[in-house]
């Protein structure tokens, strides 16, 4: 089975993350890194490549340092990586995103791939919507947000979990799947894997390779802009209720007064 | 020039190997503090995951690089949260199996070597007795030649990862006296006559497990044999180099860890309504320390350098190892200073590496054996160079 699994370079959350003066999000001054919701996605892939025969082919859409991310993933096991690096996608949102990526995915997996993997959400914009966008733009059905996946007879099987219910949903392949972080645990890049990455083929290709106008993405066509920003106040220090015997009063008086009962 | 040490890959091997402590090693170093080990499992996801393998080569069941690669993942584990105790039990393979790989014995190297690297065994080596360390000429076990077996009779004392591993590779004498009636045998654990003592009680490397092993006329196949009879002195002082080394690496990166960890506190830290880093007193304490640590990094990493270039820098190597150790000693100690009486309680990371740091001029060679092998190796006797 051939998999196509789209990940994203975001700023390292742990870092003190910010935007840029046109404010899109500053990837220039923060360390980068392959978004952890997707390492699920690149483990899954594997699992089932190893599981099987097939290839696992990782695409990004980012700046020249989204090569990171394919080179992680390709140092965790996977056969190649694509990137399509343009300066006219700077400032893409949700939908010319997913616009590049379902070219992307086309040109890499020659046609119609047999399975397509991503993450949860990115841990930068975090809205979960990528997938479904780029299901629609490939014309293919989509399970979102699966804890469990199998392949088997033609179909997609997995259990997508929420706080009311476990659903479980399949599609037939192909087929558009996201992933959450309760799927797998993902691997860390072996030492030989690091070393065999070096080896392995990742192929540029602009907006023009993909045959997109560059007027469809971009900051101008974004059909969401950010405004204006202003950082997260700072955490205020919490209320420490001590208990005399009767904490459980104060700790009642304290929620109400918060309007929380 | 690119720096040798931040190749793209070993950039990677080193996030790699911090993510990997900082999941699997640190959040659980206190508790096999108290155990007084580490699990079993540790060794297979550490194997599974390919480091444990760095620096033995694939066609024995190793992950390949050089002792750069072996470095890089001993300062990222160190500096990530883990400890010098926890890489000396968990990587003890690194000094129980490089005769058996470079004895080419491809039957001992399937039944223990590639099996260690797997992490499903544990190998220790057994060298120091009761009656001496570094003295290694000295060695009184004695294996005498009985049919298809050895008969071994003796103890080996300080024995790293001794009272979890299942083999031993052991420095017996099979000859006559001085260095050319040793040879190395591999010795199974559960033989009659193998007693292993509870785990010794240590000032410092509590999650290593430290053992006194006893034989008592303990049959061992002579198909256990590394290599050929009398060849064991010369096996083991050649592996003593890169034990060295890896004890100089330990020092400079617990050292720098020390450093980061009273740097962050020094910000933190409050009296008289600054932090203490701004105080005179407290920043030249941190920034000779930060001298001591980058010389002692300087000279180590130049001697692994030319390790990884096929030499054999033994004089060079015992310099190393003395300085790391001296910059060690000095910068957790005052860490422990700058830490004040936070720095003094269990629960504090530098704490345990003040602790665990002095072993450092003890094991692999004294810094008064390292100092005077240096001083013959490099002429300073009546005899001149040798």
């Amino acid at each position: 089975m051939n998999i196509v699994v789209c990940v994203k370079y975001v700023p390292d959350a742990q870092a003190d993350r910010t935007f840029s003066q046109d404010n899109t999000t500053d990837r220039t001054n923060v360390d980068g890194l392959l978004s952890e919701l997707d390492e699920y996605a690149v483990e899954e892939a594997l699992k089932l490549a190893e599981a099987g025969e097939g290839e696992v082919t990782v695409v990004t859409v980012g700046p020249d340092g989204a090569a990171e991310a394919i080179k992680k993933a390709l140092q965790m096991g996977a056969d190649k990586g694509v990137h399509v690096l343009d300066d006219a996608i700077h400032g893409s949102d949700a939908p010319a995103t997913s616009l590049v990526l379902a070219e992307a995915v086309k040109k890499a997996a020659g046609g119609s791939p047999e399975l397509v993997l991503m993450g949860l959400a990115s841990t930068d914009g975090t809205m979960s919507v990528v997938p479904a966008m780029l299901a629609e733009r490939l014309g293919l059905p989509q399970i979102t947000q699966l804890s469990s996946l199998e392949i088997a007879d033609g179909k997609v099987t997995g259990r997508r979990d929420s706080d009311a219910a476990s659903d479980t949903l399949e599609a037939p392949l192909p087929a558009v799947v996201s992933v959450t972080d309760q799927i797998n645990e993902p691997r860390y890049p072996s030492f030989k894997g690091i070393m065999a990455a070096k080896k392995k083929p990742v192929e540029t290709w602009s907006l023009a390779d993909l045959g997109v106008d560059a007027g469809q993405v971009g900051l101008e066509s974004a059909w969401t802009k950010v405004e204006s920003f202003t950082a997260r106040p700072p955490r205020e220090q919490g209320e420490i209720v001590t208990d005399e015997g009767d904490g459980g009063t104060k700790l009642a008086e304290f929620l109400a007064k918060a309007k929380l009962i | 020039m690119t720096d040798i040490w931040l190749t793209p890959e070993r950039v990677a091997l080193r996030d790699a190997v911090t993510r990997f402590t900082k999941k699997h090693i640190a959040p659980q170093l206190s508790q096999w503090e108290d155990d007084g080990a580490i699990p079993r499992e540790l060794h297979r996801t550490m194997a599974e995951s390919g480091y444990l393998g760095v620096g033995f080569a694939e066609e024995v069941g190793g992950s390949g690089g050089d002792i750069i690669d072996v470095s890089i993942v001993a300062e990222a584990i160190i500096q990530a949260g883990g400890s010098s105790g926890l890489i000396a039990c968990l990587f003890t393979h690194g000094i129980a199996i490089p005769h058996i790989v470079a004895s080419g014995n491809t039957d001992l190297i399937d039944r223990y070597a590639r099996p260690t690297l797997a992490g499903e065994l544990i190998g220790s080596l057994g060298v120091t007795e009761p009656g001496g360390g570094s003295d290694v000429a000295a060695v009184r076990t004695r294996a005498v030649r009985d049919g298809d077996n050895y008969l071994v009779t003796g103890s080996k004392m300080f024995i790293t990862s001794g009272v979890r591993s299942d083999f031993v590779t052991t420095l017996v004498r099979t000859g006559g006296d001085g260095h050319d009636g040793l040879s190395l045998l591999v010795i199974d654990k559960g033989l009659p006559g193998f007693s292993v003592s509870q785990p010794l009680r240590k000032m410092g490397w509590h999650c290593s497990d430290t053992a006194e092993l006893t034989f008592d006329n303990t049959p061992v196949p002579a198909s256990q044999l590394v290599g050929g009879e009398g060849e064991g002195f010369v096996a083991v002082m050649r592996q003593f180099v890169n034990e060295r080394i890896n004890l100089a690496v330990h020092g400079y990166a617990v050292a720098q860890r020390a450093l980061d960890l009273a740097t962050e506190y020094a910000r933190t830290r409050e009296t008289f309504g600054r932090p203490i880093i701004d105080r005179q007193a407290i920043r030249h304490k941190l920034v000779k320390m930060h001298r001591r640590v980058a010389e002692s990094r300087a000279l180590t990493r130049s001697v692994i350098e030319r390790a990884a270039a096929g030499e054999e820098p033994i004089a060079d190597a015992c310099l190393a190892k003395n300085s790391a150790v001296e910059a060690c000693d000095y910068v957790v100690d005052e860490a422990v200073q700058i830490f004040g009486g936070a720095g003094y309680l269990r629960e504090s990371e530098v704490e345990r590496h003040y602790r665990d740091s002095r072993i450092l001029g003890i094991g692999g060679g004294t810094n008064e054996i390292l100092d005077d092998l240096a001083a013959k190796l490099l002429g300073y006797s009546s005899g001149g160079k040798r």
